[in-house]
């Protein structure tokens, strides 16, 4: 009887293992933002037109990054598709690690790609990966909050005028903070702000020589600025609060400015889940009195294919499926044209439906004025704007940000950061042989 | 009475898991020295060739090194000083007969039960957040300013939540052994007029002391190793980064597999030294 059972449920194993290996199936590993959550739903729709199973590995960004860099580096073959930002994409297609993403069909169009994003994404003129969206960074604001305090937000401010405006926002009693910024240690996360509102300052990471320059003023007077400003109207705990804790604070109308990804724009004025939806406006990210270059950045989530997977068709129909104008057109049906994602194609920017976008210009503003080849008012031998195009930078870089942040929770003094910033950044350039 | 033939078959049957059990403790040991001698940077075009000892030298002499020993130190005598405390008191008042104790006690063990990562972010999220968190509300409801737990008092916070998991396995470990404790000793005392304090240091204390033995030995060789808790919480920032973090952020971080090796190896070394230290002083305990 047993023995007649146990034959039974072998038997089934054996035609669901067997229809399982019919059944294409691609694994993507992908970070935790809005935009890539909301594609995991249309999923199925591609499912339905190819065939395809997709399976999604969901992460944290910080996680994300560790895990498809280990499988990438050991070969490991876990994942089919990477979500992979402008960082890793030139370094990883260097190395040959990544498929060329040539031989896309004329429909997919990729002369469509802004520029900016197809140069971040491409080594030697070939393009490893296919912009999902694309961002700089701005200052989203509460209009409201901002006439209370009788002032008026100019489209290009300066840190300056910031502060003042954070300080005039600042509530304490009906818990509004003047403003949110990231604190949160990761080299993409606090770091990439520090950074960028370093170069807003004249600061830069590394000289034409390839020393370390945070024994430099520029440093020392943005990071200062930055604590200070944080300390008065910030709000309690901003040595953790990365992209996602900003963003609930900033839904649930506890930020009076937020300096972030232009990506949060959608979310910020979706009325579904903030709370603010119909009093926010947009201005270019700040710079200091003096200095040309703003506290913008220039990023892409974009999907890869690492070299060695057995799913190579799949994962490329997969990219044009997820990277096509249908699919933003798709979005748009469904959530409205606020909700696609933005930044990666002209065609969008063209489009006179999203021209109505309250957010669009700005957005693309700040994408074209963010120049990689030049991120800092002083010249360095590095591309790359909120990130320093080197393997070492991301080990480095998390570790740097990690004394900002303990500045940040009034740990340490910024002279202490600073100091050791220096003294490990320059350890850890001169093992790499610069 | 065993003969050379049936000694022949026991080695041959037994050779399977014992070759299984080498190789799975030998295989990764042996990669780990194997790297901790050479320049290994995977994004770097991976194996560089060998450099000897540098890898070892340029572990300790890195600022991080002695930071990172030093919050192990901080954590692993915290939580122990805490769970051990607060197990024997717990264990005390779980033996006294009360209605529901059963339930009590099932509670009382239920966050053994919870995986790490899982209970570091529910503190993180729900009890510790400086804006939305538990804390938070109970510290404006009383008119005071609410603290960031993890990043002001953020060694204080790991080593809350590290103690809330690991104190139910001490609780359970003492509440057994007073069980076990002869309650006549107890009464004898009483009725000799000995107060509450003095039965507890002149009786129950000895008669705990290789239950306690035990809870620090198996507690130690366990938080040497800890880190979902501190990964979720601080990522390493705010002076939290452990040994075991520092390892982490070496290999996965800055993809240095051969400095992150030679880290690990002397983590095999410390948690060795503890445990024969540790093994020495339970030996002893047990003899006595």
């Amino acid at each position: 009887m047993y023995l007649k059972h146990a034959l039974r449920a072998a038997t089934a194993l054996t035609f669901v293992a067997t229809a399982a290996a019919h059944a294409q199936s691609i694994t993507i590993a992908t970070v935790n933002n809005g935009d890539m959550i909301r594609m995991q739903g249309y999923t199925d729709k591609f499912t339905e037109a190819t065939g395809i199973d997709v399976e999604w590995v969901t992460l944290e960004e910080n996680v994300l990054r560790q895990r498809v860099t280990t499988d990438i580096t050991t070969k490991g073959g876990q994942f089919d598709i990477m979500t992979i930002g402008m960082y890793e994409t030139p370094i990883w297609g260097a190395n040959g690690w990544l498929v060329p993403l040539d031989g896309l069909s004329e429909d997919y169009d990729v002369g469509d790609i802004l520029p900016a994003m197809a140069g971040g994404l491409s080594h030697e003129g070939t393009l490893y990966a296919a912009p999902f969206y694309g961002e700089s960074s701005m200052i989203m604001y509460r209009t409201d909050l901002m006439e209370q305090a009788g002032l008026e937000m100019p489209d290009a401010p300066t840190w300056q005028f910031i502060r003042e405006a954070a300080a005039a926002m600042t509530d304490r009693d009906n818990d509004i903070n003047g403003i949110c910024l990231r604190g949160k240690a990761g080299w993409g996360e606090g770091g990439a702000f520090i950074t960028v509102t370093g170069n807003s300052f004249g600061a830069r990471w590394f000289d034409e020589d390839w020393k370390p320059q945070f024994d430099q003023p520029e440093w020392k007077e943005a990071l200062t600025f930055f604590v200070d400003m944080m300390n008065e109207s910030g709000p309690a705990g901003f040595a953790t609060n990365g992209f996602n804790e900003n963003l609930s604070l900033f839904q649930q109308g506890k930020c009076g400015m937020w300096i972030d990804a232009t990506v949060a724009a959608s979310f910020v004025t979706n009325p579904d889940d903030s709370t603010v939806a119909d009093k926010v406006g947009f201005a270019l990210a700040p710079n200091s009195e003096g200095v040309d270059k703003r506290a913008n950045w220039l990023w892409a989530w974009a999907l890869a294919i690492p070299a060695g997977t057995q799913q190579e068709d799949a994962a490329k129909q997969f990219i044009e499926w997820a990277t096509s104008k249908d699919y933003i057109e798709l979005v748009a049906e469904n959530e409205g044209w606020a909700n696609v994602p933005p930044g990666a194609r002209t065609s969008l920017y063209e489009n006179p439906n999203y021209k109505e976008v309250p957010f669009a210009n700005m957005t693309l503003e700040s994408i074209l004025m963010a120049d990689p080849q030049n991120c800092c008012a002083q010249p360095t031998p590095y591309t790359g704007i909120q990130f320093v195009a080197i393997p070492e930078f991301a080990g480095i870089a998390t570790q740097v940000s990690q004394e900002f942040s303990a500045v940040y929770a009034g740990q340490q003094s910024v002279d202490e950061a600073l100091a050791k910033a220096q003294a490990f950044t320059t350890e850890e350039m001169e093992a790499a042989g610069y | 009475m065993a003969t050379q033939h049936s000694r022949s078959v026991a080695r041959l049957m037994m050779a399977p898991a014992v070759v299984l059990l080498l190789g799975w403790m030998l295989v990764p040991l042996t990669m780990t020295l194997y790297f901790s001698f050479k320049k290994y940077l995977p994004l770097r075009g991976g194996d560089l060739g060998w450099v000897g000892f540098d890898n070892y030298v340029r572990f300790v002499s890195s600022s991080s090194f002695w930071p990172a020993v030093q919050a192990t130190l901080m954590i692993v005598g915290g939580v122990l000083v805490i769970t051990v405390i607060l197990g024997i008191l717990l264990a005390m008042l779980l033996d006294q007969p009360m209605w529901g104790q059963g339930v009590v006690r099932i509670l009382v063990i239920a966050p053994f039960f919870v995986m790490p990562t899982v209970s570091a972010l529910v503190w993180k999220n729900m009890f510790m957040d400086p804006v939305n968190g538990l804390l938070a509300h109970l510290w404006r409801f009383f008119g005071a300013e609410p603290i960031s737990w993890l990043s002001e008092a953020s060694m204080t916070s790991i080593i809350m939540i590290v103690s809330w998991q690991w104190l139910p396995f001490a609780t359970l470990i003492l509440l057994t052994a007073i069980q076990s404790l002869d309650s006549e000793q107890l009464e004898a005392a009483e009725m000799d007029g000995a107060p509450v304090l003095k039965r507890f240091y002149h009786i129950v204390l000895p008669h705990l002391s290789r239950a306690i033995t035990i809870v620090i030995l198996i507690q130690t060789i366990f938080l040497l190793s800890i880190f979902a808790e501190i990964f979720v919480t601080t990522g390493g920032a705010f002076g939290t980064r452990t040994l075991t973090y520092l390892i982490f952020q070496r290999v996965l971080e800055s993809q240095n597999v051969g400095l992150g090796s030679a880290g690990g190896v002397y983590a095999i070394i410390l948690a060795n030294i503890v445990a024969i230290f540790l093994m020495r002083i339970v030996g002893k305990n047990l003899d006595a």
